[in-house]
């Protein structure tokens, strides 16, 4: 709000000619009500928001977090998380930078197309997403499935295993990701590049010598959107990898399996370690979108 | 040398066709045209970043219509100077030598050659954002003749410049061209700005090109300052704008 929106006043009176040649002084009234009752309708889900985080807190107490934070199980979810995480934001990373300079630079057959599949893990149920990939990986296929050929050619189980959290997480991390890196493309003038290609640059050289170091805070930006994305996801995850403890357990799950054993001190204390993850995450997002809007 | 031959070139519903432009090796061309007749929609078709619809672009007599971007060695300098927010006045100089794997010794020789010919050896660790708007022009401009192009476009270089900057500037091209000796082609809508620097006059309009011919100085600047020739070779006189040889 700006300084002078945020003291909302009439303007002066101004004559108006009246048609009697009379002039009458006109107002435009107050500009209070617009702005209490927006700041009510508004502030009312903020103050609903804070109500959430400040219930978590009372509910819980500095020995329940204690207590929580340093059970085994607990404490491998934490690095399960981190680690899941970090590598599902690495890979969405990986395939939102070209994506998305693909689809905001050039209008090609299609994009319509790849736009809207680009949406389905935004608008799909989280479970129904999981059921998914479970049913891809065991789809018989010329006598095989795809979990039998990544076993058989790589020597990796994917569903019930660490790498099907992983890749339940990056399924659903990359769109966000691609929608971030594709808004980032967007606020990058593409005149730049074509300039560097009259100096000599093939396309490939106008992007890494000219768009991929102005798009570096977006990639913060979309890798810690990517990573927040990763840490909230539950469904998928419960499907295709599981909750079993010292396995596939991350903390999205902790909280699932501490409520369903009746734990709900250990569970607000888990979900107050989210919360805190989650405002760094939005922190670092914060600073670098703002960067990159600048 | 700069030969357009029988140009086409559309873009939406817009279309410039036919177009006939010949710059002799090492000369000065000036386009002049009003403001939306496709000055800059030609350049970048010149210069490849706009499929050509028909016609074709010659560079040295070599038909460049189907190279890619960078292949035809065109130092261009669009209006905004297009340069690149995160590299140095000193990184966009080597720009082009850069890529062409030129010795670092020639590279560091030439950046210094150019940025002392340009006035700009003082900005050398400066990125864009510390720049004033002509020294960003200067910069652009150096930044495409540092590699040796085969043609230098220069598109309004001097637009939204004070007089004084202007000035500057101009001397500053005439400078860069005597030294140089690259064929130009500099658009502007600007008839005395024309008449400093150009030794071949043209004027986009209508969706075609006419060539002007040596107008009485005493009209440089005036609003009927050309006798012209139409593309196909027919003499008119009149027109708007135009300007003198040197």
């Amino acid at each position: 709000m700006s300084a002078d929106a945020s003291q909302p006043r009439s303007t002066d009176p101004q004559p108006e000619p009246q048609s009697g040649g009379q002039q009458r002084p006109f107002r435009t009234g107050s500009e209070w009500p617009f702005f209490v009752v927006s700041g009510a309708i508004g502030g009312g889900y903020v103050l609903l928001l804070l109500a959430l985080l400040a219930a978590d807190v009372a509910s819980t107490s500095l020995e329940d977090l204690r207590a929580a934070l340093t059970k085994p199980e607990i404490l491998f979810a934490v690095r399960m998380t981190l680690v899941s995480c970090t590598l599902a934001a690495l890979a969405s990373l990986w395939v939102a930078v070209p994506l998305g300079y693909l689809l905001e630079r050039f209008a090609f057959r299609g994009r319509g197309f790849v736009d809207a599949v680009l949406d389905i893990p935004v608008v799909l149920p989280p479970l129904v997403l999981g059921l998914s990939l479970l049913i891809l990986f065991h789809l018989p296929i010329a006598g095989t499935t795809l979990e039998a050929f990544v076993q058989r050619s790589l020597g990796l189980q994917v569903t019930y295993a660490p790498v099907a959290v992983v890749l339940a997480q990056f399924v659903v991390a990359a769109a966000f990701a691609i929608h971030s890196m594709r808004l980032t493309f967007a606020r990058i003038d593409p005149r730049p590049e074509a300039i560097a290609m009259t100096l000599g640059c093939r396309r490939s050289q106008a992007f890494w010598r000219v768009a991929f170091p102005q798009a570096w805070r977006g990639m913060v930006a979309a890798f810690s959107i990517a990573w927040a994305r990763s840490l909230g996801e539950f469904g998928p995850i419960l499907v295709f990898a599981g909750a079993t403890r010292m396995k596939t357990e991350v903390l999205s799950t902790t909280v699932f399996l501490e409520l369903s054993v009746g734990r709900l001190e250990a569970a607000v204390a888990v979900s107050l370690v989210m919360v805190a993850a989650a405002v760094i995450v939005l922190g670092i997002v914060r600073l670098a979108g703002g960067r990159v809007a600048g | 040398m700069i030969e357009l031959r029988r140009l086409s070139v559309r873009s939406g519903g817009f279309a410039v066709e036919n177009l006939e432009l010949m710059v002799p090796a090492g000369g000065y061309g000036v386009l002049m045209g009003s403001t939306g007749s496709g000055k800059t929609t030609l350049l970048e078709a010149i210069c490849g970043l706009r499929v050509v619809s028909g016609g074709s672009v010659w560079l040295d007599g070599v038909d460049v219509t189907r190279w890619n971007v960078g292949s035809r060695g065109i130092g261009y300098v669009p209006q905004d100077a297009g340069l690149f927010p995160t590299l140095s006045v000193r990184e966009h100089l080597a720009f082009g030598l850069v890529l062409r794997r030129v010795s670092r010794r020639e590279i560091r020789r030439r950046v210094e050659e150019v940025a002392a010919a340009l006035g700009i050896t003082s900005l050398l660790s400066r990125t864009p954002k510390h720049l004033s708007g002509g020294e960003a022009r200067r910069v652009a401009i150096g930044r495409a003749i540092a590699f040796h192009p085969r043609l230098l476009l220069l598109d309004e270089p001097l637009s939204a410049l004070d007089e004084d900057h202007r000035l500057r500037l101009l001397e500053l091209l005439r400078n860069v061209h005597r030294n140089e000796r690259v064929t130009t082609l500099h658009v502007t809508h600007y008839s005395d700005e024309a008449a400093a620097v150009g030794e071949h006059f043209f004027r986009l309009e209508g969706g075609r090109i006419v060539v002007c011919h040596q107008p009485s100085p005493a009209l440089v600047g005036r609003a009927d300052a050309c006798r012209i020739e139409d593309s196909k070779g027919s003499h008119t006189t009149g027109g708007r704008g135009g300007g003198e040889t040197r």
